[in-house]
């Protein structure tokens, strides 16, 4: 299914969004997700199927101000 | 210096961690100057990782305490889901609220400054919204459950220093208990001098600091600074006058007829 990942159009088989983060290749203890602009805790993401065209936002530390 | 959210920090200076020539050298910021706490943000992981490690590493290295932002967000949403994020990510209930939606000015949208932080607040987040000196919006932030403001200085990234000295009395005055922390907008260490003298109780530094030619150094500047208008402020300034006045007794003096 196409989704969008980060902002970028990515095409995933995974069904869950605990699956995705694997086949995305992300390091699943250090970022937080959301999708579709809503916050999934980390306990919550493999019960979090993915539908076309969901939204998913993947973020790690980075520096702020 | 008041708590902030049951935490009493010794030092007034809080540090971005954003913009400086390298890890060593903003490692070495927060050595030299002392501060105690550290700003950190989140951005997108495609999947390297390892950047965002070693940046994460590295903070949590240097032993403060973390006060994570959600700048860069333009809606309530936006900024409600990145607190969320961040307070799984960073394991804190502290939030720099951010919501900005002018660009030019980076001017808090305090509109969705107050809906953002009446949602968190409800959730039990710790929240220090980034705010203009506005008394109204102040007192809405304050129902809504923040127990610390963040006043800006004057636009982020600037280095005006304080734009609206009465605007800030004005603050300190209405809400002498809680605690004022200056964030964005001073740009050397006179103006944290300054903020400090007003009676405010903390300065959030990250462009003067990272941007200047000696960061460790001028991050040691901004805090030495900030601690001595604080003890100005402590001590009771004299009020000023506009006729002189002499300070060398007249009584006894020679020639004096």
């Amino acid at each position: 299914m196409k989704v969008s990942f980060n902002g970028r159009e990515t095409e995933l088989e995974s069904q869950n969004l605990e699956a995705a983060l694997t086949e995305l290749g992300v390091d699943c203890g250090g970022v937080a997700t959301s999708v579709n602009e809503e916050f999934v805790p980390k306990a919550h993401r493999s019960a979090v199927e993915l539908q076309e065209g969901d939204r998913l936002e993947v973020v790690a530390p980075m520096q702020g101000g | 210096m008041k708590p902030l959210y049951g935490t009493i920090l010794r030092n007034p200076l809080m540090l971005g961690t954003a913009q400086y020539p390298s890890p060593a050298v903003m490692a070495r910021a927060f050595e030299e100057s002392g501060a105690e706490v550290a700003t950190v943000s989140l951005r997108r992981e495609f999947g390297a990782g390892q950047g965002s490690n070693d940046f994460w590493n590295l903070i949590k290295g240097l032993g403060v305490r973390i006060l994570p932002n959600t700048a860069g967000c333009n809606t309530v949403r936006e900024a409600v889901t990145t607190a969320r994020m961040a307070r799984e990510l960073f394991g804190t209930d502290w939030i720099k609220l951010e919501v900005i939606n002018d660009n030019d000015t980076l001017q808090p949208d305090v509109f969705g400054l107050v809906e953002a932080a009446e949602t968190l607040c409800s959730e039990d987040f710790e929240v220090f919204p980034y705010t203009t000196e506005d008394l109204s919006v102040a007192e809405r932030l304050l129902a809504a459950g923040c127990k610390v403001l963040m006043p800006w200085g004057a636009p982020i990234g600037t280095g005006l220093g304080l734009n609206n000295e009465y605007g800030l009395r004005a603050l300190r005055t209405r809400f002498p208990s809680i605690p004022l922390i200056v964030d964005a907008g001073l740009g050397v260490p006179s103006h944290a001098a300054r903020v400090m003298e007003l009676g405010c109780d903390g300065i959030l530094i990250n462009t003067a600091v990272a941007r200047a030619g000696d960061p460790p150094k001028m991050a040691s500047a901004f805090a030495q600074a900030a601690t001595a208008g604080r003890k100005a402020y402590e001590s009771t300034p004299m009020e000023p006058r506009d006729m002189a006045a002499p300070s060398t007794p007249v009584l006894g003096k020679a020639f004096l007829g």
